[in-house]
């Protein structure tokens, strides 16, 4: 147990801190904290011309999303990684608990998730005068949090991806623009096609976006409750898949002798 | 001569090569995808041919500014990390024509963007390409790649002395996308930004290929600012080379990646 506990902390904070660069700190206000607002901007002017939904629903939407770029890309990248620097092979030929080591890495990138998220909110609402309500900052935390998880859990499945697939940067893309695109972050649910909201239904973000969207608008928590149970829910689904592919894609890879090749 | 056919080489090898990169390629093919589709839905829909076309033209840049943002950028750090960059900063062509090859061919890549985007219009909403010029559209689209390419050499010049210059690329995308007209008019921003969008690249490589294709005013002077655009981004950014190359070499970093 101890030994789990210790692949759990010690190796999680290692692969967080490479995913830097080993340590480099402007890197992080670079990649993540700068672009996060950048992207409301963008998307609330677009609005703006589009005269669809006001600024809020851009802050809030664009802020929550933010927390899926480091979960999805930083995930991928405890993968790419560790293949770039030849040591992937040497993890997978441990005998680490695989859930304790992914478990591990997930951790503080879904904490990062949720601070990149917190930040954007933050100065996004103050650059566009967006209000939110005192009362639901406790609410937005929670939410943040809930959807930092849900995203990790895709990040997971992503990173299970980066086994078989060399170009995890890619599919990180995809997902995101995707994101972007259906799960009601920039564009209103109702003006999708059916399909496609159908669809969204089944994305981290979606909930934890309406959720939000929903506090600030001056509800309740126990109004969002359901919605952000859903949430949780769809992350646990992604991370219980993501984890079994990585036990699959795992043993396909050494039977093909493919792990570093992919 | 020599430095010429070392230019032209450059370029078609890389262009080529980075051709063939999946991650390139689903920048430059899949951003106006997922934009134009964007701006589509915002819009309910409802918007005429000419906004589409415009729409298009305007997705297709994003792609070729994220392009060139990123990639100019990976493509030095590839080097960088297989050890190649040393060996073509000490070689006897000038850097400046191994380096600007390089950013313009990947920008020139964005002619694949603008192929997807002018397509995706016509093939799913059914708008038809009419371009009305399309002698100013045919030259509008070479001048503003190398335009941009040219702005890609000069960010190029940080990422030779800064290790991690590469993720300053990140820094401008949406800035450029916002407020260059690309996709938002510029009469929804704040006065201030139109001066600021003046002397990016992209602005008048829009405007160019707008007005090329929509009619209403010439595109010739918008070609002819792309043109003056590139002259200066390659000033600057061959002496930023020389300062950078020149700090990179005395503290021994040109490798550290």
């Amino acid at each position: 147990m101890t030994h789990r506990l210790r692949v759990f902390a010690i190796g999680g904070f290692l692969s967080y801190r490479a995913l830097f660069g080993w340590l480099n700190p402007y890197l992080f206000v670079i990649i993540l904290l700068v672009p996060s607002v950048t992207q409301i901007l963008f998307f609330a002017y677009l609005g703006r011309a589009a005269g669809v939904e006001d600024d809020t629903f851009y802050v809030v939407g664009n802020a929550v999303v933010a927390a899926a770029v480091p979960c999805l890309f930083g995930m991928a990248d405890t993968i790419t990684d560790e293949r770039y620097t030849h040591t992937l092979s040497l993890l997978v030929v441990s005998p680490a608990s695989r859930l304790a080591l992914f478990l591990g890495r997930a951790m503080p990138v879904a904490v990062n998730g949720a601070v990149v998220a917190a930040f954007a909110f933050v100065v996004g609402s103050l650059l566009l005068d967006v209000s939110v309500p005192a009362s639901a900052l406790g609410g937005l935390v929670v939410t943040i949090l809930v959807t930092g998880f849900a995203c990790t859990g895709l990040g997971i499945v992503n990173a299970s991806l980066g086994l078989r697939w060399r170009e995890s940067a890619l599919l990180s893309n995809l997902i995101l623009y995707f994101l972007l695109l259906a799960a009601g972050v920039n564009v209103p649910l109702d003006l999708l096609p059916g399909w496609l909201s159908t669809i969204a239904q089944g994305l981290p973000v979606t909930h934890g976006v309406e959720a939000a969207r929903e506090l600030v608008a001056g509800g309740s928590f126990s109004d969002v409750v359901p919605l952000l149970a859903t949430e949780l829910l769809v992350g646990l689904v992604y991370a219980t898949i993501g984890l079994f592919l990585v036990r699959l894609f795992e043993v396909q890879a050494r039977r093909g002798a493919s792990l570093e090749l992919a | 001569m020599r430095l010429l056919r070392t230019m032209a080489v450059g370029w078609t090898l890389h262009f080529k090569q980075e051709s063939r990169n999946p991650f390139f390629l689903w920048i430059v093919i899949c951003t106006p995808l997922i934009y134009a589709t964007m701006a589509y839905f915002l819009f309910r829909g409802g918007t005429g041919g000419e906004e589409l076309v415009a729409a298009a033209v305007g997705s297709g840049m994003m792609g070729i500014w994220s392009l060139t943002t990123t990639a100019a950028a990976a493509a030095l750090q590839s080097r960088r990390r297989t050890g190649i960059l040393e060996l073509l900063v000490a070689a006897p062509q000038p850097f400046w024509a191994i380096l600007a090859p390089i950013t313009i061919a990947i920008s020139a890549l964005g002619v694949y963007s603008l192929a997807t985007s002018m397509l995706y219009v016509r093939l799913l909403y059914g708008v038809s390409l009419d371009v009305q010029d399309w002698l100013a559209f045919a030259v509008a689209v070479p001048v503003g790649i190398v335009s941009m390419g040219m702005l890609g050499f000069m960010l190029g010049a940080a990422f030779v002395r800064y290790r991690s210059a590469w993720a300053v690329g990140n820094l401008f995308e949406f800035p450029v996308w916002t407020i260059c007209g690309l996709l938002i008019p510029i009469a929804v921003l704040p006065a201030w930004v139109e001066p600021v969008a003046w002397i990016f690249a992209p602005t008048w490589g829009m405007n160019a290929l707008r007005d090329a294709a929509l009619g209403g005013s010439s595109p010739w002077d918008d070609v002819a600012m792309c043109a003056a655009l590139s002259v200066v981004y390659g000033a600057l950014g061959a002496v930023l080379l020389r300062v950078f190359l020149r700090s990179a070499r005395r503290r021994g970093t040109l490798a550290l990646s």
